[in-house]
């Protein structure tokens, strides 16, 4: 009985949280007017109804991936690195800093592009290690910090746009010059899909997964995350293990945005982070320590976020529905993660 | 208001904190309630306010029974409690404060309020900016505030647990004029303290407490020695000790000083050599803790030298105090000790790194295993440790020191411990002696104290006594200078 009734707990949580949260969708879709299994059916067919929407699901899923196991780092050593996001828009800024710099040099391709990474996670590592730095020595709660630190970011990259970067002629929205082609990471024919991105993508996660179950570097980084005050007394040093902890989680922002400048945009673009810094804390906070269910969570989250592109083509619907089904399931899940903690508690 | 308390017993877990205690307070009285650390004093006074629930017992309040959910409730029927700490909002105004958890208006009014508070201070000679934020008030004033708030709401009883930690000797003279003025009006006083010319200077009554139950109650006439007997009872546990031929000196204290939110430790002397154990007896917030701290680098110091195996470490913070081979032994294990969410084989792999940057998993679990054999923990290798009681919480903290360490620093070794766990921490600890480690503890047990310590130091009010030898010191004689008698004879501190 009491073993039937624990294993209820811990799988039955998530399967309700999921279900509440679709059912609020189907009830706001209904108030729009809309039939919710029309509009169901319509986002699956929007991520996976052609080679080339499974594509468009798969160039999300990439960074997102990367951003994500970034933020597992961040999670285990109980940091909320909400500036993932401006450390997407460094790591991308220097990517392009790099290329522009270099493009016309007599190099071969491949070597740019290998110092345009380095920058680029370079960038984001240094960036987050600044929120980092906020912290331990001004003891600026790291929310706070990373928010502002967005804020200057997205100033930066508006600023590089519209002033020393922007296209001869006219700054404009749609962003930089584009680079020539032999400065992209090859992508399949008639996609911006490269297979670049889903291995860079698998590899983080394989690394970090090992990093926080095997290596000792982890297992410090749990333990800081878990109780500071007791691993600072085992001998721990606490402040330098998450300035550790912030500057991966920053290079793997960092590397996103190398793949959004040379895999799908192929130049900086105002929006270049596309959101999926704030969408991999949704997948993050979902999935927890699990490291392998970042990958067939972010998948689900990227069919999500392409799917919902149809919703206006088919029904006349707001895209933006998607983000709020994706706010819906982290609730739910989050809900009924809380409802399991107090019955546990009280039994 | 007479109050009587019957049969009021309450359990933590496994702790009995009040065992049928029954006490009656007849009205306009100040009843002082003595005791040591953990003997059910702040329980039982808890119990009363409406803070905590009894597990069975009854409340009469003027021959009337009462049942308090809520704090709220006590207050109503006339019983205010001023807590050890403050419970108090520092970033309110005195006004704010003032006005807080009175009950009636949503709105109300502040200019009343204003009016009463000033009344009610200089009835009593205090003075207060009634715009001035609470967290640029000292202690005392804190709780003379308090005190005004729990007059203005009406209350009958007051209860003080430990309110003479902290303030200064002017604040607490004003505090006795204050509370002997709130007797002769006819409220009724319950003092808690474990000062014991405080208690004989102040208190109508005298009951005191030991292990949650009753040891006594006394009206004057009475001797200190009764008292001090009545608080620690007789000696169970013999002194022990096998003399230790002195090593070098690894930790050596030159007028060091220290300071918290509210303590000074008065400038210190102390050298502790190898293979020493040296403990350091007091109340709770006599210094003891500070002291323990300074030693680790854990609290800075104001003054003086710190030198750990003769090197000066003054100023340095815990992690070269810890690479010097200084460990220290919080006595909140699961805040402060030990990770709760990891287990065994975690912490070993935590406190003694792998040499590569993996870990080898099925070894370091064996190796916990060895541990658990070692040190009789009931648990496996991979039981969280929040899963342990405290008895095993308390070996795998031991489990986790390996030699060479020079001093080991602990906060209560054997709090909470059943008598069988306490001998066994206490023969780990002896083994790290044998190695050359020096050890400080500190604890609320004089028995303890006694029984395990080569010298004995003796903490009241952030001083500290020169180091005694515990075969020359009666347990009496150890009692008052704790309670803070014959500090000028006994111990020229």
């Amino acid at each position: 009985m009491i073993r039937a009734r624990s294993l209820w707990l811990r799988t039955g949580g998530p399967v309700i949280g999921v279900g509440v949260a679709v059912l609020a969708a189907a009830g706001l879709l209904l108030l729009a007017g809309a039939s919710p299994l029309e509009a169901f059916r319509q986002m699956g067919l929007g991520a996976f109804g052609s080679v080339n929407r499974l594509a468009d699901v798969l160039v999300v899923w990439g960074p997102l991936v990367l951003v994500t196991a970034g933020l597992l780092v961040t999670f285990a050593a109980g940091l909320w690195n909400i500036g993932i996001e401006g450390q997407i828009v460094m790591g991308a800024i220097g990517v392009t800093g790099v290329l522009r710099l270099l493009q016309d040099a007599p190099l071969p391709p491949w070597l740019v592009l290998s110092i345009a990474l380095a920058a680029g996670m370079t960038a984001g590592a240094a960036w987050a290690v600044l929120a980092g730095l906020l912290k331990t020595i001004g003891g600026v709660n790291e929310i706070f910090g990373g928010l502002g630190l967005n804020f200057i970011a997205s100033a930066l990259i508006l600023w590089l746009i519209f002033g020393p970067w922007k296209r001869p002629g006219i700054g404009s929205m749609s962003g930089t010059e584009p680079f020539p082609e032999s400065l992209g990471l090859p992508t399949l024919a008639g996609t911006r899909l490269s297979l670049w991105s889903l291995a860079l993508g698998l590899a983080a996660v394989g690394a970090i997964a090992l990093l926080l179950s095997r290596s000792a570097l982890g297992l410090r980084l749990r333990a800081v995350g878990l109780n500071a005050r007791a691993a600072f007394l085992l001998g721990v040093p606490t402040w330098r293990n998450l300035l550790v902890a912030f500057g991966l989680c920053g290079a793997l922002a960092g590397l996103a945005g190398f793949v959004q400048v040379t895999a799908v945009y192929h130049r900086l673009i105002p929006s270049i982070s596309s959101g999926y810094g704030f969408l991999g804390l949704l997948v993050a906070l979902i999935i927890r320590y699990r490291a392998v269910w970042v990958v067939p969570v972010a998948a689900f989250f990227a069919a999500i976020t392409i799917g919902g592109i149809q919703l206006p083509i088919a029904l006349q619907l707001d895209s933006s529905l998607s983000g709020v089904l994706q706010g819906l399931l982290v609730l739910g899940v989050l809900f009924s993660d809380g409802l399991r903690h107090r019955a546990a508690a009280r039994s | 208001m007479d109050i009587i308390l019957k049969e009021i017993r309450k359990t933590f877990g496994r702790v009995t904190a009040s065992d049928r205690v029954t006490l009656a307070v007849p009205g306009g009285t100040i009843q002082g309630l003595l005791g040591e650390n953990g003997a059910g004093k702040s329980t039982l006074m808890k119990i009363l306010s409406g803070y905590l629930r009894p597990d069975g017992g009854e409340i009469l309040l003027g021959g009337k029974p009462v049942v308090f959910r809520h704090p709220a409730d006590a207050v109503r029927a006339g019983v205010g409690m001023l807590h050890q700490d403050p419970l108090d909002f520092p970033s309110l105004t005195v006004l704010e404060n003032f006005m807080s958890g009175r009950p009636g208006h949503f709105f109300p009014s502040r200019a009343a309020a204003r009016r009463r508070l000033r009344e009610l201070a200089a009835t009593f000679g205090f003075a207060f900016d009634p715009r001035a934020y609470l967290d640029t008030l000292t202690v005392g004033e804190r709780q003379q505030l308090e005190v005004l708030r729990l007059l203005s709401l009406d209350v009958r009883v007051l209860i003080l647990d430990e309110p003479t930690t902290g303030i200064s000797a002017a604040q607490k003279a004003q505090l006795f004029e204050t509370l002997r003025r709130l007797s002769a009006e006819g409220r009724t006083i319950l003092f808690v303290s474990h000062k014991l010319d405080e208690v004989e200077s102040l208190c109508h009554r005298v009951a005191v407490l030991r292990a949650g139950a009753l040891a006594g109650a006394l009206t004057p006439p009475y001797t200190t020695a009764e008292l001090v007997t009545l608080m620690f009872g007789r000696p169970v546990v013999p002194p022990q000790r096998q003399p230790q031929a002195p090593g070098r000196p690894v930790l050596e204290l030159r007028g060091v000083s220290a300071v918290d939110d509210r303590l000074r430790l008065a400038p210190l002397d102390l050298d502790i050599r190898a293979g020493e154990v040296v403990g350091l007896a007091g109340l709770t917030g006599s210094g003891q803790r500070l002291l323990l701290r300074a030693c680790a680098g854990l609290v800075r110091t104001t003054a003086g030298t710190v030198r750990i195996g003769g090197r000066d470490l003054t100023g340095h913070a815990f992690p070269s105090f810890r690479g010097h081979g200084v460990v220290f032994v919080p006595t909140a294990r699961l805040e402060e000790g030990l990770i709760g969410d990891m287990d065994l084989a975690e912490h070993l792999q935590l406190v003694h790194p792998p040499r590569g940057l993996f870990i080898d998993w099925p070894r370091a679990r064996a190796t916990a295993d060895e541990r658990i054999r070692e040190f009789a923990i009931r648990g496996r290798p991979d039981t969280r440790m929040r899963e342990l009681s405290g008895g095993n919480q308390q070996r795998a903290l031991l489990s986790l020191l390996a030699p060479p360490l020079a001093l080991i620093l602990i906060e209560e070794p054997t709090r909470g411990l059943d008598v069988e766990s306490a001998v066994a921490v206490w023969i780990r600890l002896r083994a790290h002696c044998q190695a050359g480690a020096a050890i400080l503890f500190l604890s609320s047990d004089l028995d303890e104290i006694r029984a395990h310590s080569d010298r004995i130091v003796v903490c009241f009010c952030g001083r500290s006594s020169p180091p005694l030898d515990p075969a020359t010191m009666d347990i009496e004689t150890l009692g008052r200078l704790i309670g803070g008698k014959g500090w000028d004879r006994e111990a020229a501190g």
